[in-house]
């Protein structure tokens, strides 16, 4: 095994829901896909958001996009304009998701769009 | 002529929904541009959040004629000759908690533009505020739908209540000749489903249709979220000066083409479609609106050319026997407020900051429902995610306070600025005054049976 960061394999979008946010997590292929309907379990996003979120982690699986959907509950410091974080909505949490190390086999190869132009952990430009 | 007859033909009949606005507070030119791009039938404008609905309440308490989006009545000023010209209709919720105020002031524009004939639609009913008691005494719970508390917990401190009623009203309004059709809070699909109900005639219970149009409505409802804003792969995003607005081109079995007008920047794929899909979902199999449930898992999406992306297969399910209610009240006050500390030791030094001054307000007797301290620049989005610590030149110290009683809360503000000159060396960004307490609302969402609620149609010609 070997591991990747998500946004090789996936990419995604958050926004709040009530008190908590949800992540829809988008993989580029179906091999990616199965991999991340394997590893991805809500206790695995629940540890990568700790700190950040205080409630249920729920998972929805959406086959026909690729796609898996979570709901982090209790990830913005209250509901409305109770919060007093500065991402009050979520909207980065999609960016925080990306940045989660996946475990993939060894022979696995990201699919193009994970490597044209993949983000380095620095949040700089990297790849062609 | 002939070869646009036979095109005419062979390709089917297609609406072309456009929404120009996705918040309060969005591109005040991304409307003007959608007018003046490109080929369009109908302009969508969301104007509403949960948040907006209470601030506009607040504005009509002071002042009887205000309490709707103003920007929209500025925005038909600009855009009312060429809406004239080309035909093109108008559906907005800038009614907010007034729309006959909004009505009125659209009014006055269009005399000025001599608009003669011009029908504008209003749809009311949505605003419960004053019947709440009524409903109450005559058996509507109005528990809260994520933790089961009475109403009666609020009862004294609500700002606003509003259903988010269904996409009929404005089908009828449309149905009816509107030109500009100005609502309260229905949903934001709504206002893309409601000129596809008129134009087609889609029936109450053709729920995979209705479906098909709330689907459109979610996809374009948050503007230039599915054009290539706020798309993960940033950088295959061109023209972000110039960013295209969406385009939906409908169908009257339901599918349909999300596209941008030619010669816009921005970028219209099968992922920024997707990516927009997921965006606030819930159970993708179970998303409820006033007119259906769709089925999320339902959605085909497939790449047909350049910037156009074919939606089909989308399934739906019979509406609940309930609409949703959005109910704000006062749960108190807030104050944030932020100090710039620079290097060596950014970080360190801003600690220092921060544990001096929640100790010096702890001191004077003052310690509060709710704090934060972050640190923008290190920790305040992601949090700490796994790896080394970035080295950081500089850091912004930023913290708040939440407390029901006000005075603590302005007291909170007057901690900051002592830290220029009585803390670690090097900070600074203090500007702007002190800040102040603001009211923070609560949302209560709950459930109404649709029995009791009475949707108004007022369709009036501009003499």
């Amino acid at each position: 095994m070997k591991t990747l960061p998500l946004y090789a394999l996936a990419h995604a979008r958050s926004g709040d829901k009530g008190d908590g946010s949800n992540v829809g997590v988008i993989a580029y292929d179906q091999t990616s896909f199965a991999i991340l309907r394997e590893f991805l379990t809500p206790l695995k996003v629940k540890e990568h958001f700790s700190g950040i979120v205080f409630g249920e982690v729920r998972r929805f699986e959406l086959p026909n996009l690729m796609a898996l959907n979570f709901l982090l509950g209790e990830s913005l410091g209250g509901s409305g304009s109770a919060s007093l974080k500065t991402d009050a909505q979520g909207k980065t949490h999609g960016m925080a998701m990306l940045r989660m190390e996946i475990e993939v086999p060894d022979d696995y190869e990201p699919p193009e769009a994970g490597t044209a132009g993949s983000m380095a952990p620095d949040g700089e430009l990297g790849g062609a | 002529m002939k070869s646009m007859r036979a095109m005419n033909v062979s390709q089917p009949r297609r609406i072309r929904i456009a929404n120009g606005q996705g918040f309060w507070g969005d591109s005040v030119d991304a409307p003007v541009r959608l007018v003046e791009e490109g080929p369009l039938d109908y302009l969508t404008l969301d104007y509403l959040a949960e948040v907006t609905m209470s601030i506009l309440q607040k504005q009509k308490r002071r002042d009887p004629a205000r309490g709707y989006a103003t920007d929209f009545v500025q925005l038909i000023d600009r855009i009312l000759p060429s809406l004239r010209t080309k035909g093109i209709k108008v559906v907005a919720n800038a009614g907010g908690v007034n729309p006959s105020a909004c009505r009125q002031a659209l009014v006055e524009v269009a005399e000025e533009h001599q608009a003669r004939g011009l029908k504008i639609g209003t749809v009311t009913g949505d605003d419960i505020l004053d019947r709440l008691e009524e409903l109450i005494a005559s058996g509507v719970g109005f528990e809260n739908m994520d933790d089961g508390r009475p109403i009666t917990d609020v009862l004294d401190r609500i700002v606003s209540a509003n259903v988010y009623i269904d996409s009929f009203a404005i089908a009828e309004a449309l149905a009816r000749g509107a030109d500009i059709v100005i609502s309260g809070r229905t949903t934001d699909p709504g206002l893309v489903l409601s000129p596809l109900i008129a134009e087609y005639g889609w029936k109450q219970d053709q729920w995979s249709l209705l479906a098909a149009g709330t689907v459109g409505g979610h996809v374009v409802e948050c503007g230039a979220q599915c054009t290539g804003g706020n798309f993960s792969r940033w950088w295959e995003v061109d023209g972000w000066d110039r960013l295209g607005y969406p385009v939906l081109e409908f169908a009257e079995n339901g599918e349909f083409i999300v596209t941008k007008h030619d010669g816009t920047g921005g970028l219209v794929s099968v992922d920024t479609v997707s990516e927009q899909l997921l965006y606030e979902m819930g159970n993708p199999k179970a998303y409820l609106t006033p007119d259906c449930v769709v089925d999320f898992t339902s959605i085909q999406l497939a790449q047909d050319g350049k910037d156009r992306v074919r939606v089909s297969g989308i399934r739906g399910g019979e509406a609940t026997g309930t609409f949703k209610v959005s109910i704000a009240y006062l749960e108190g006050y807030k104050a944030t407020g932020q100090l710039t500390v620079s290097g060596p030791d950014a970080v360190a030094k801003a600690k220092v900051c921060a544990d001096a001054l929640w100790g010096r307000l702890e001191r004077a007797g003052f310690t509060y429902e709710k704090t934060i301290t972050e640190l923008v620049g290190l920790d305040s989005c992601h949090g700490q995610i796994p790896g080394p610590p970035p080295d950081v030149h500089e850091v912004v110290l930023r913290v708040g306070v939440k407390d029901g009683d006000r005075a603590k809360v302005d007291r909170f503000g007057k901690e900051l600025a002592p830290l220029v000159t009585s803390g670690p060396p090097g900070i600074t960004g203090f500007a702007g005054g002190r800040p102040k307490a603001t009211e923070v609302l609560g949302y209560w969402p709950s459930l109404i049976p649709k029995d009791r609620i009475v949707t108004h149609v007022d369709v009036e010609e501009v003499q």
